[in-house]
């Protein structure tokens, strides 16, 4: 009898270390594929005891992809903390920018150097030529794009947070500094090729998804339901709202929800082969309530679009599955284009407004003891929940984080792929990199994910029903 | 006149007032040698050694070191700068010194005086002592993780605010800052607005709520390094 296992370790052109396992029988048939996070961080446990003010600041580093997301969602739940419930313009829309400037250089990043070599080469081309060098050396004028477009979201970022990465910008009830009119000329200045380029991105994500719906509606394809925050007029907002979860019909489980009370509507579950944790939606259980979060789900969750080219993209989106929610992984890239656009067109209208010139940053308001910030980070929402003692002290912190939601998703896609094309053939690198694809469509973050300190990769094992190891994928 | 004593740093001739120290006579004019626990307002102590010259070939603390006419001291040479470098290389293992996430970033003298001397990553092996912090008090915030016991807290509260509110306890690798109550900071008579709290060099004595209110590129040493200041008054340049 052969036992079979591959394992794909590590998973590469992600955020962070993880593995693939992927039992066969003896019929080389697979039996299971599971995504393993293998990190251990544990930023939960020791940020208490720090004081709440610090919190912003040290708390961001559990990432050093997205700590804007970090650092915002926990400026928001100190807000609370310090009794601030509305900032002062300035504040929010310096924040904001912030924001949109470390989504516009986050989905820069993963579409042009993290998933373009599959898209533009194919799944199984050469091992060699399908990584970012390969694509600078076919497509040169897309590889300095990719770095353009990350380049100008990071300046973004330095000018309201300080530093590029790990800024001090945001503090409980403001922001530390406003924008001064040679640093908003500066970016007005790149603004119209970004927005050129934002959209060229879009059009490569769209056509390629277009062209090949066949494959997209197969591949690592099942329905979901989707979460994000929501304007409370329905617009898609990637810095504040409240919670919106639909089913996978469009049908709203829950809606405008406040999420202070975010515990009341999703839940945690612990499974014993992973360090990331499950999270689910009370109201649907363990076993079903799973749902996706990240740019598909937003552009599923909205009503609409607040700027104009991003909504007409929307639109042609939600025409492609008749206005239902779309469940496509693939699905994804596009979907993240068309964010990349809103937020070019954020950073356009912000730049704009004369009140981030505004002197009035900070305000004060009545100490309370417990604090919830949520944000639309990149790869979904973001939760941030702390409870602060009278001496200033945090005492609790939860984290849930938008690859933890996505944690069921990606293991459903890595089962699915891994059921379609690896059952009962010669496995090749090429194959195991289908594994691979799916995960990357949800651009995860398995440091943040883990709450994590240690080295990076990901790794794909093929294991029998013994739990012998047959094969395995790694870089190291 | 006649009361100038004259002296060299450096080969520099330096005029200083009898009864000054090497550090107070370089100041005045215009050198600046590193110092942590050294602090104008304070009575020297000589404890860190980070400003430790040559005075005619021996090694003493230029902040306890009166001047005396003639004697030739060595600052900036290749083995002071060594011996200093050392001496701060040692405390930033000896505690636990965060920088990317202490509040006192950029306005932390241990902090500016590790790039004056050009520390840019650690050398030696960190010791992550088990130090404790003091939260009680309602407007100060003590974290002994980031003290360095230089006793500038310890010298203020007792000579600037007339309280003796800290004190130092233990010997050798266990010797800390105490306060004088039996529980906590909050049963002392520490005030906010104390000499003993804006004495602190580093961010072990820090005002509560303050964080990162001042901005990347605005702090103390973001723009000119530390004795910038100090320098700026040399006439001889």
């Amino acid at each position: 009898m052969t036992a079979n296992k591959i394992t794909i370790e590590p998973v590469t052109r992600v955020e962070g270390h993880g593995k693939v396992t992927i039992h066969l029988d003896d019929n080389k048939q697979v039996t299971d594929a599971k995504l393993h996070i293998v990190e251990f961080r544990g930023f939960e446990r020791f940020i208490q005891g720090r004081p709440f003010w610090e919190v912003p600041v040290t708390i961001q580093r559990l990432c050093g992809i997205c700590p804007v997301s970090h650092h915002l969602a926990a400026a928001k739940a100190m807000d609370i903390i310090v009794g601030v419930d509305k900032l002062t313009p300035t504040a929010e829309k310096m924040r904001r920018l912030m924001h949109y400037g470390q989504m516009y250089q986050s989905h820069a990043l993963h579409f042009f150097h993290l998933c373009s070599p599959d898209l533009l080469f194919g799944f199984d081309a050469d091992v060699a030529i399908r990584n970012v060098v390969g694509v600078a050396a076919k497509y040169p004028e897309l590889a300095v794009q990719g770095v353009m477009m990350r380049k100008y979201g990071q300046e973004i970022i330095k000018a309201t947070a300080g530093k590029k990465i790990h800024g001090t910008g945001a503090i409980p009830g403001g922001i530390n500094k406003n924008l001064s009119i040679a640093e908003r000329d500066e970016f007005l200045k790149d603004l119209d090729q970004q927005m050129e380029w934002a959209k060229g991105a879009l059009k490569i994500a769209k056509d390629y998804t277009v062209e090949n719906i066949g494959l997209a509606k197969e591949f690592a394809n099942f329905e979901s339901s989707h979460l994000s925050l929501i304007r409370e007029d329905g617009a898609m907002d990637l810095y504040h709202g409240n919670l919106r979860a639909i089913d996978k019909d469009g049908n709203k489980i829950f809606d405008q929800v406040d999420y202070q009370g975010y515990h009341n509507y999703i839940a945690e579950e612990v499974r014993d082969w992973s360090y990331m944790k499950f999270p689910f939606i009370k109201s649907i259980g363990n076993e079903d309530g799973w749902y996706r979060v990240g740019p598909l789900s937003r552009v599923n969750t909205a009503d609409f679009i607040d700027t104009p080219m991003a909504e007409e993209a929307r639109k042609e989106f939600m025409a492609v599955t008749d206005g239902k929610p779309n469940n496509l992984t693939l699905a994804y890239h596009w979907a993240r284009m068309i964010e990349l656009l809103h937020s070019a067109e954020k950073i356009k209208e912000l730049l704009n407004d004369a009140d981030l010139q505004g002197e009035d940053l900070v305000v004060k308001g009545h100490r309370r003891e417990e604090g919830v910030g949520l944000i639309e980070a990149p790869r979904g929402t973001l939760f941030h929940h702390y409870k602060v003692n009278e001496d200033d002290q945090v005492t609790m912190c939860n984290l849930i984080v938008s690859t933890t939601s996505n944690n069921e998703p990606m293991n459903r896609a890595v089962a699915s792929v891994a059921k379609k094309y690896l059952s009962g053939v010669e496995i090749t690198e090429g194959l195991l990199n289908h594994v691979e694809v799916a995960i990357r469509a949800y651009d995860p973050c398995l440091s943040c994910a883990t709450h994590a300190l240690g080295r990076m990769p990901l790794e794909v094992s093929v294991i029998d029903d013994s739990g012998n190891v047959l094969d395995r994928k790694s870089t190291r | 006149m006649s009361d100038k004593i004259k002296f060299t740093i450096d080969d520099v001739e330096i005029e200083a007032e009898a009864g000054q120290t090497i550090l107070q006579a370089a100041d005045a004019a215009g050198v600046y040698i590193p110092r942590l626990c050294a602090n104008k307002n304070l009575t020297p102590h000589g404890s860190c050694r980070v400003c430790t010259v040559k005075v005619n070939g021996r090694s003493q603390a230029a902040c306890t070191q009166p001047v005396a006419p003639g004697i030739n001291v060595e600052s900036e040479s290749e083995e002071i700068k060594a011996y200093r470098k050392s001496l701060v290389e040692m405390l930033f293992v000896e505690g636990n010194h965060y920088c990317m996430f202490c509040e006192k970033s950029g306005n932390c003298e241990l902090q500016a005086v590790a790039y004056r001397l050009g520390i840019d990553a650690p050398k030696h092996e960190y010791l992550f002592p088990s130090r404790d912090v003091d939260a009680s008090h309602p407007e100060i915030f003590i974290d002994r993780n980031r003290c360095i016991l230089c006793g500038r807290c310890v010298r203020a509260s007792k000579e600037l605010d007339g309280k003796n509110v800290f004190q130092f306890v233990g010997r050798g690798i266990h010797k800390k800052v105490a306060v004088n109550s039996d529980a906590k900071l909050s049963d002392t008579e520490l005030a906010g607005v104390d000499m003993a709290v804006s004495s602190c060099p580093v961010g072990a004595i820090l005002r509560k709520r303050v964080g990162f209110a001042i901005p990347v590129g605005q702090r103390l040493y973001d723009a000119k390094p530390i004795g910038s200041d100090i320098e700026a008054s040399r006439t001889d340049k």
